[in-house]
């Protein structure tokens, strides 16, 4: 599973994304969660409303970045973000910021559906071969998968929980739009609840 | 820094110190988190930021990924800086909405290039665009003309961020911290 095997046979994708968010979050004891804009955010909302969930409603490429800031600043904490390809391909160079800090805490979990599911399911790179395991691992992350399976699932989640960061996986998915289940778009109050919840009432 | 623009001797300590005077603020307002792409004018405060253990300095590859570590930071309850060359600016305006609509403190410090004395046309049109477009990100723009200015107006921006929930941005004028030459 680790590294990136880009030349096998292409079978189509099998796993669902709505299913794959709830596994990442099942059981996620005080992990914080960062979900990049769109169907991410739904996925996220989908699998169960949380204080200590940052939904993001824009700032496309900026989710890792995020995420970073956050591990950085909770090194005692496991943070998540979790986001589409086309949102992790518009801040590419996030890969190679996170790798020079090497955060043991981070994952970046990429739930690749090879679309930019908002706009019309228009391809995006990765559906063209674009590796963006191979890319994380060039980048120096510590910990990479390529994620197709149930199993291959089961084994990343609780690697997402524990193993020394940063990781990355990406989990091909299929290009299914399930119903929208949209989480608060008022950024101040997201901001706030999660801030009261992590640190207190006193900020 | 620069020492070919000395022609202010009246300010030459504030001119050699402002870098020391903007991290002493830094210091004071408890900022841990440095997150910058390298520029010249800006070398000396982030050589004593990384000199700080109780600071993380982060290189970035571009600006607007700054945005976004800060506006983590601040949800881990941390307070951050961002800094960045003038032509930097142009690279963040998108990013610039997570600040704004979240309300995430934002401090940013800006060397400005391409106006006084520049000697490259390429660094003119970000540089003369910087402030405006600033401005209409929903930044509230400070600006240094005056090296002995640099303390108490990054100061007043920090304030500004940290205790306002607002953006930000200090413009360091290309006359404070020397015109680049080729020689």
């Amino acid at each position: 599973m680790s590294g990136a095997a880009s030349k096998q046979p292409k079978m189509p994708p099998v796993l669902e994304r709505r299913a794959v968010m709830r596994a990442l979050v099942a059981e996620r004891g005080d992990m914080l969660v960062v979900a990049g804009l769109g169907s991410t955010t739904y996925d996220l909302a989908a699998a169960g409303d949380h204080p200590l969930n940052f939904y993001l409603w824009g700032a496309m490429g900026g989710a890792a970045m995020i995420g970073l800031g956050l591990a950085l600043a909770q090194p005692a904490r496991r943070v998540l973000v979790a986001t589409g390809d086309g949102e992790m391909l518009m801040g590419l160079g996030a890969l190679a910021t996170v790798a020079v800090q090497r955060p043991k805490n981070l994952a970046v979990v990429v739930i690749d559906n090879e679309r930019y599911a908002e706009t019309g399911l228009q391809e995006t790179h990765t559906a063209h071969g674009c590796d963006l395991p191979a890319m994380a691992a060039a980048a120096g992350f510590e910990s990479v998968h390529a994620v197709r399976s149930e199993a291959e699932l089961a084994a990343l989640v609780p690697l997402v929980r524990r193993a020394p960061g940063p990781l990355f996986a990406a989990i091909k998915v299929t290009p299914d739009r399930p119903p929208f289940v949209l989480p608060s778009n008022d950024g101040v109050y997201i901001k706030n609840r999660f801030r009261e919840a992590l640190l207190g009432a006193a900020r | 820094m620069n020492p070919s623009n000395n022609a202010m001797s009246t300010e030459k300590h504030s001119h050699e110190t402002w870098p020391d005077d903007i991290y002493g603020v830094l210091v004071e307002e408890k900022v841990r988190q440095v997150v910058y792409v390298p520029d010249a004018g800006h070398t000396r405060l982030i050589e004593r930021c990384r000199a700080n253990p109780g600071m993380k300095a982060v290189m970035l590859t571009t600006e607007e990924e700054g945005i976004g570590v800060l506006a983590g930071a601040w949800l881990g309850g941390e307070r951050g800086v961002l800094l960045m060359q003038s032509s930097g600016v142009g690279n963040c305006i998108n990013m610039l909405s997570l600040s704004t609509v979240c309300r995430f403190p934002l401090l940013m410090l800006v060397t400005m290039r391409g106006e006084w004395g520049e000697f490259n046309p390429w660094q003119i049109p970000m540089g003369q665009g910087t402030g405006p477009i600033l401005e209409q990100a929903g930044v509230l723009v400070h600006r240094i003309d005056r090296a002995a200015d640099a303390a108490e107006t990054v100061l007043a921006a920090a304030r500004i961020a940290f205790s306002g929930d607002r953006a930000a941005a200090v413009l360091i004028a290309q006359r404070v911290i020397g015109t680049k030459v080729f020689k």
